[in-house]
């Protein structure tokens, strides 16, 4: 499906929900534990070995797609096949 | 996505941590999700205008905020301070809108079928007694979520569009989502329609840290406050860190459970900020710059930066302390010449910013070049190491004998001077010189200075160029409610006035 900033997509079979911040031009097969994501989450669940974290940005290598967790639930994410990975925030001083 | 998203996620981790007031009887996350919900029914009337906000920071402001973010309708907090007729004028050039504003802002302005208009007291009380709205949050991240007026010290304000994308970025960018101690509190005293009192409240709420909110700010009860509350963080503007030295110095207060206190709005006078650190030696002090069009903070100078900065022989890392940091890593400064071309380590420019918080957007029209680039109008220059020095407005540095001049650094030197308390250097056209240096100084009480001895002062410091050719003595400098030093206030009657003295 082609990713658009803004929509929210629902994983099978768990709660996991993510947030698409930043979107690849083309179109991607998102998924959660190996079953594509939906807007509804509707449909049979896949694997549950892994783990979606609430509040944690999800990437990939090349930096073309950014998830946000809005519910933790199983994972893992993968775009195309590609395992996505939580993005390392840099701890930064409060300044406001 | 949505700045209510935010609090969508944090309310659903931890719905029963007071996020807002006094630890025991505050409104906690799940109860300001629900509050934003009702309201959004309240702020039915108008769909899709903007709802003007000039009430002061209190807990009608993040109702109001996240009420608006789930109607869909920008927030557009407005002075209080503004005078009757401009504040009406800026009113009606919304319509058909809502505003919420104590009777005393809003007694030129009639209710009609183009403007709803209720107080900050009976917009709360409204919304508590409203039924669920059960609205779903649009998820448009191209949406403007605020609309804040630039302070405009230069000239006429402008209203910069903050869209949810702009802010939501610089949230998930610089804040770990509940990453606050339960025992963590913070202080705001910057009023709502200031980019800091936004941003303040997004941070504060995702991190999950306590916001206590000081409506009126006088130096006195932030300091009472912040022993009351035990508060652990807070962010004043340099004026009022000024005021809050004085205060700790004749009560003796030491603020034990203040950890952290940030900075920024106005260049820091390096004597005010020595005094804070020899005073409050336990607390972490963060420099921040940033600017309403770049969603708050893009460089910070750290609490390690700082006592690194104070304890060195090193007279470049010493400088630090007037530098204000680094960029964040989510952003890109350079310094680039009027040409727009890049300018070498230390040389002075203008600092051009670029990143995903960056607004640059005025309504209806963007700022920002093809590559993303925002020219802040502030001139500066980047170190060796990266360390971005803000020499203020660019509009206020002076040209002598095609000499860039910081007024930064001259008024600097003047107050390490024991008799000047307060001090502003500006440019009066000249026909020799295009420009000549004039100071604005305040003496302290008793001492009467020579303007001889002040220039022989600043030569024994600076270069003979920076020497100011005119000393006026003033009772107090003009500034804007938030202290920002109103330059062509003093331009304007300095061209009017004979020398003095």
């Amino acid at each position: 499906m082609l990713l658009k900033p803004g929509i929210k997509l629902k994983a099978s079979g768990t709660t996991t929900e993510i947030i698409v911040i930043q979107a690849p031009a083309e179109e991607v097969t998102l998924t959660c534990g190996g079953v594509p994501m939906t807007a509804d989450g509707a449909g049979e669940g896949g694997s549950t070995e892994g783990e979606v974290l609430i509040g944690k940005r999800y990437c990939d290598a090349a930096g073309t797609v950014e998830l946000l967790c809005s519910a933790s639930g199983a994972g893992p994410l993968a775009m195309d096949g590609e395992a996505l990975v939580v993005k390392a925030a840099k701890a930064l001083p409060s300044s406001d | 996505m949505n700045i209510v998203t935010l609090l969508d996620m944090v309310s659903s981790v931890d719905p029963d941590r007071v996020i807002l007031g006094d630890r025991h009887e505050g409104v906690t996350l799940g109860r300001l999700r629900d509050l934003a919900d009702r309201a959004a029914g309240v702020l039915s009337d108008h769909p899709g205008r903007p709802l003007l906000f000039s009430g002061t920071a209190t807990e009608a402001f993040p109702i109001a905020l996240f009420g608006a973010a789930v109607a869909g309708r920008a927030f557009a907090p407005v002075s209080y301070r503004l005078a009757a007729g401009p504040y009406a004028e800026l009113v009606t050039d919304q319509l058909p809108t809502t505003l919420i504003a104590e009777p005393t802002s809003s007694d030129q302005l009639r209710e009609g079928p183009e403007l709803s208009m209720a107080t900050p007291a009976g917009f709360v009380a409204a919304v508590r007694a409203a039924a669920p709205s059960g609205a779903e949050p649009e998820q448009d991240p191209e949406a403007p979520a605020v609309l804040l007026h630039t302070s405009g010290t230069t000239g006429k304000p402008k209203v910069a569009v903050l869209r949810h994308r702009h802010l939501t970025s610089y949230v998930l960018n610089g804040t770990e989502m509940l990453g606050a101690g339960p025992d963590e509190a913070a202080l705001v005293s910057v009023p709502p329609y200031h980019i800091a009192g936004v941003a303040g409240l997004l941070t504060g709420m995702y991190s999950g840290r306590r916001i206590v909110q000081l409506p009126n700010f006088t130096a006195e009860d932030w300091v009472a406050t912040a022993a009351a509350q035990e508060i652990t963080h807070a962010m004043v503007v340099p004026t009022m860190l000024a005021r809050i030295v004085e205060v700790l110095e004749q009560t003796g207060e030491t603020l034990p459970t203040l950890r952290h206190l940030s900075y920024g709005g106005g260049r820091m006078p390096r004597p005010v900020i020595e005094r804070a650190l020899g005073l409050l030696p336990h607390v972490g002090f963060v420099n921040a710059y940033g600017l309403t069009e770049t969603t708050s903070s893009i460089a910070v100078l750290g609490p390690e930066e700082h006592r690194a900065a104070v304890s060195s022989d090193d007279p470049a890392v010493r400088a630090r302390l007037e530098s204000v940091g680094r960029p964040l890593p989510s952003v890109e400064i350079v310094c680039r010449d009027a040409l727009g071309e890049p300018v070498p380590p230390g040389e002075p420019g203008e600092l051009w910013v670029r990143g995903d918080q960056v607004s640059g957007e005025y309504a209806a029209t963007s700022q920002l070049d093809d590559d993303g680039w925002f020219r802040t109008k502030d001139a500066g220059r980047i170190d060796d190491d990266g360390y971005v020095f803000v020499e203020g407005r660019l509009d206020d540095v002076i040209v002598r004998g095609g000499e860039n001049l910081s007024p930064g650094e001259i008024e600097n030197a003047l107050l390490q001077h024991p008799a000047v308390t307060d001090a502003v250097v500006y440019g009066q056209p000249d026909e020799m010189w295009g420009e000549i240096v004039v100071a604005a100084i305040v003496t302290a009480p008793g001492s009467d200075p020579t303007p001889e001895e002040l220039q022989a002062w600043v030569a024994s410091l600076l270069r003979s160029s920076r020497v100011p050719a005119r000393i006026r003595f003033l009772t107090e400098v003009p500034r804007n409610d938030l202290g920002k030093v109103l330059r062509r206030v003093l331009r304007a009657d300095s061209e009017a006035a004979a020398p003095s003295r």
